[in-house]
């Protein structure tokens, strides 16, 4: 059975403020969905509230993958169902290991009894951080700890790569990289293109989608879902940026929950 | 019940303890003149802990050890704690020691490694060079105390370049909490010589769990040029009352390193102060606590510096569980005179209940221009946003908090250099962490 990932009238509010108002969206194993637009339209959101952020709260709507509602789960439950979310802003934890929390992450997936051989694992790790040219000392270093942006970037495609998820979403994964950094990225997302996976990519820089090629793409403003097209409809947006879409939608700004 | 604290601190008693004891004149003098101090003069004031609301009386009495046949007699709690293959090894049970063995290299090179109650009789000349010059009998009633009952205790000293090459191990534990149990450890590392002191103090939980109390005091005199490592683990029972007082004085050049683990179950005094004397003397200090339950904690780490180019480093990191709490001091002092003098110290404390409580008080007072110094310090809980990325992973709650408190622990338990402590330390930190 190929992955189904459906979003379904999905509303999300932060601190008693509406972000999401109603998100439909299905991405199927195979395919890569680009979500752009501006600043501040609740694109991040999205990401977050579907990997199940304290912060966030889900007010209406479902998730499901594979027919089970990820909403319903929580976080870590969620991750083991499939979903992994690159983060734009991952947590540095002290005192823990890269090294230590990947096979934690890694064992949590397994029965207990049948946790992966550390040999295994090392090979594993040290196979992919090579793919992604990291310095096979962040293995040792503890976790995101004094990384710069990119060693951050990087470290979380390195997780997504170890995990073998579902449902990707990468959210900002461009920010803050170098143009060396960003194809080393990319080349490690499209390594794990396959037809069992989907990803959903947030930007709101075309130039990702110049070394991922998104078969969909989708614009956000206002916390929905405005416009959506093919791999053409970025191309103009980055051509011609937002306003011609604000006008042909009649929207004046299109930020949502901005105080 | 426990006998009260006005019979061993009585003149007459303690000299007639001292004398049936066999032990030296002077040390009989000693004893008696603690006692009448003990009696006059009050407990320690540390910050914000008020200590005379615990359980201070529980002092027992004298029980005279019967020896051990063989390690394989003691207890299993013992016999865990006992590094494989040690060669060099002290067990004090309740009042007095009952087990010794010392590999005859070492002896050979004039090492001893002995119960101070032994050291006072054998090398009574060099014992009283030494013996409460670290810490003075009429600091308070703890130092009077200990000074009038101590018993059992370590007395260790290293000649003139001597290199120690393994650890020495003492385990101290009591099984009968009627019977006094106070230590005195004293360690003097000669000139250029270096040695690793590591012991555990323990409570056999198998024991009745009537209240006691363990008065303790160690002195570490490290002379120019000597080098000493000293680790420490204390892991007694909830009904007891810990009063740990460690000093070292280190001479030019001279290197002491504290590996403290404050793993107790009952109320904790813990303090541990280096006195920098010498020119270019250096002092590394790491202190770990967990608390639980509504056990009080006030951990107190100290350095001293007199000596020019002097150098200190104290980290204390405690974890509080439960109402319980730690108030935790580091007070740098640099003389006037100890010119580029560095000190440097951290103090944090992550609480894990909402009625856990922790405080951290550093604490610089620099009489000198030309040092450098600094501080950090900070109290807290387990951050949200953490669990929720470990957990974005996969991890459950569960493990992502423990993978956090670890986590936390971690910058001081990695860097014990001593590999059998850091690995008993580890067990017991994962016993009152999991618990």
């Amino acid at each position: 059975m190929t992955t189904q990932f459906v979003i379904d009238g999905l509303k999300a509010a932060i601190d008693g403020k509406e972000i999401l108002k109603g998100i439909n969206l299905e991405i199927k194993g195979g395919e890569i969905h680009a979500i752009m637009g501006p600043n501040g339209t609740g694109k991040s959101t999205l990401a977050s509230a579907l990997m199940g952020h304290p912060k966030y709260e889900v007010t209406e709507g479902t998730a499901t993958l594979d027919g089970e509602d990820l909403l319903e789960m929580e976080v870590d439950e969620r991750a083991r169902a499939g979903l992994f979310l690159a983060m734009q802003y991952p947590s540095e934890i002290p005192g823990v290991t890269n090294s230590d929390f990947l096979r934690s992450a890694i064992n949590a997936r397994r029965e207990e009894g049948n946790e992966i051989s550390l040999i295994k694992f090392i090979r594993q790790m040290e196979g992919k951080m090579k793919d992604l040219e990291m310095n096979p000392e962040f293995a040792h270093r503890y976790l995101n700890e004094g990384f710069s942006g990119g060693e951050k970037k990087r470290n979380e495609i390195l997780q997504m790569m170890l995990l073998d998820p579902k449902i990707v979403v990468l959210d900002e994964i461009d920010s803050g990289l170098d143009i060396d950094a960003l194809r080393i990225v990319s080349n490690g997302v499209n390594a794990m293109r396959s037809e069992e996976r989907g990803f959903l990519i947030i930007t709101h820089y075309q130039r990702l989608l110049n070394y991922i090629k998104p078969d969909f793409v989708h614009v956000m403003m206002q916390g929905r879902i405005v416009k959506s097209g093919g791999p053409e409809l970025a191309e103009r947006l980055e051509n011609e940026g937002y306003d011609w879409v604000k006008e042909e939608l009649g929207i004046v700004d299109e930020t949502v929950g901005q105080a | 019940m426990s006998t009260q604290l006005t019979t061993p601190t009585d003149r007459q008693s303690a000299e007639a303890l001292a004398r049936s004891k066999g032990e030296p004149d002077w040390l009989v003098a000693q004893r008696g003149e603690a006692a009448e101090l003990a009696g006059t003069i009050g407990w320690p004031k540390p910050e914000k802990v008020r200590i005379e609301r615990w359980n201070l009386t529980a002092v027992g009495r004298y029980e005279k050890p019967a020896a051990a046949g063989a390690v394989s007699e003691l207890p299993a709690i013992v016999r865990e704690l006992v590094s494989e293959g040690t060669e060099n090894l002290l067990v004090q049970r309740n009042s007095g020691a009952v087990w010794k063995q010392v590999a005859g290299e070492l002896s050979g090179k004039g090492v001893i490694f002995t119960d101070l109650e032994t050291a006072c009789r054998e090398h009574g000349d060099l014992v009283q060079q030494y013996l409460f010059k670290a810490v003075s009998k009429d600091e308070d009633k703890l130092t009077a105390l200990n000074a009038a009952i101590w018993n059992g205790g370590v007395f260790v000293y290293v000649p003139k370049n001597v290199e120690v090459e393994l650890p020495l191990q003492a385990i101290l534990y009591n099984d009968d909490q009627e019977s006094t149990f106070a230590p005195h450890i004293l360690i003097v590392a000669d000139n250029h010589s270096r040695v690793t002191y590591v012991d555990c103090v323990i409570t056999d939980p198998a024991a009745a769990a009537s209240p006691f109390v363990h008065p303790s005091i160690v002195e570490v005199f490290v002379k120019p040029g000597a080098h000493v490592r000293f680790g420490s683990i204390h892991s007694m029972g909830e009904t007891g009352v810990d009063m740990t007082i460690r000093r070292a004085v280190i001479e030019n050049d001279g290197r002491i390193e504290w590996i403290i683990g404050d793993l107790n179950d009952g109320n904790t005094l813990s303090e541990t102060k280096s006195v920098l004397k010498g020119q270019g003397s250096t002092s590394d200090a790491k202190v770990i606590s967990v608390g639980k339950n509504a056990q009080q904690n006030s951990l107190t780490t100290q350095a001293v510096h007199f000596g020019k180019s002097s150098d200190s480093n104290m980290v204390t990191r405690a974890v509080m569980k439960d109402s319980a709490s730690a108030i935790i001091n580091g007070i740098t002092k640099i003389e006037h005179g100890a010119t580029k003098a560095n000190g440097v110290q951290t103090e944090k404390v992550l609480m894990l209940s909402p009625k856990a409580r922790g405080d951290a008080n550093p604490i610089l007072l620099i009489d000198e221009d030309d040092v450098t110094a600094g501080h950090a310090a900070s109290v807290g809980q387990v951050n949200p946003e953490q669990v929720y990325y470990l957990m974005s992973r996969g991890i459950s709650k569960q493990d992502a908090e423990r993978l956090i408190i670890y986590g936390f622990l971690a910058p001081v338990v990695s860097e014990i250099p001593i590999e059998s402590v850091r690995g008993q330390l580890q067990r017991l930190l994962e016993r009152k962490l999991e618990g």
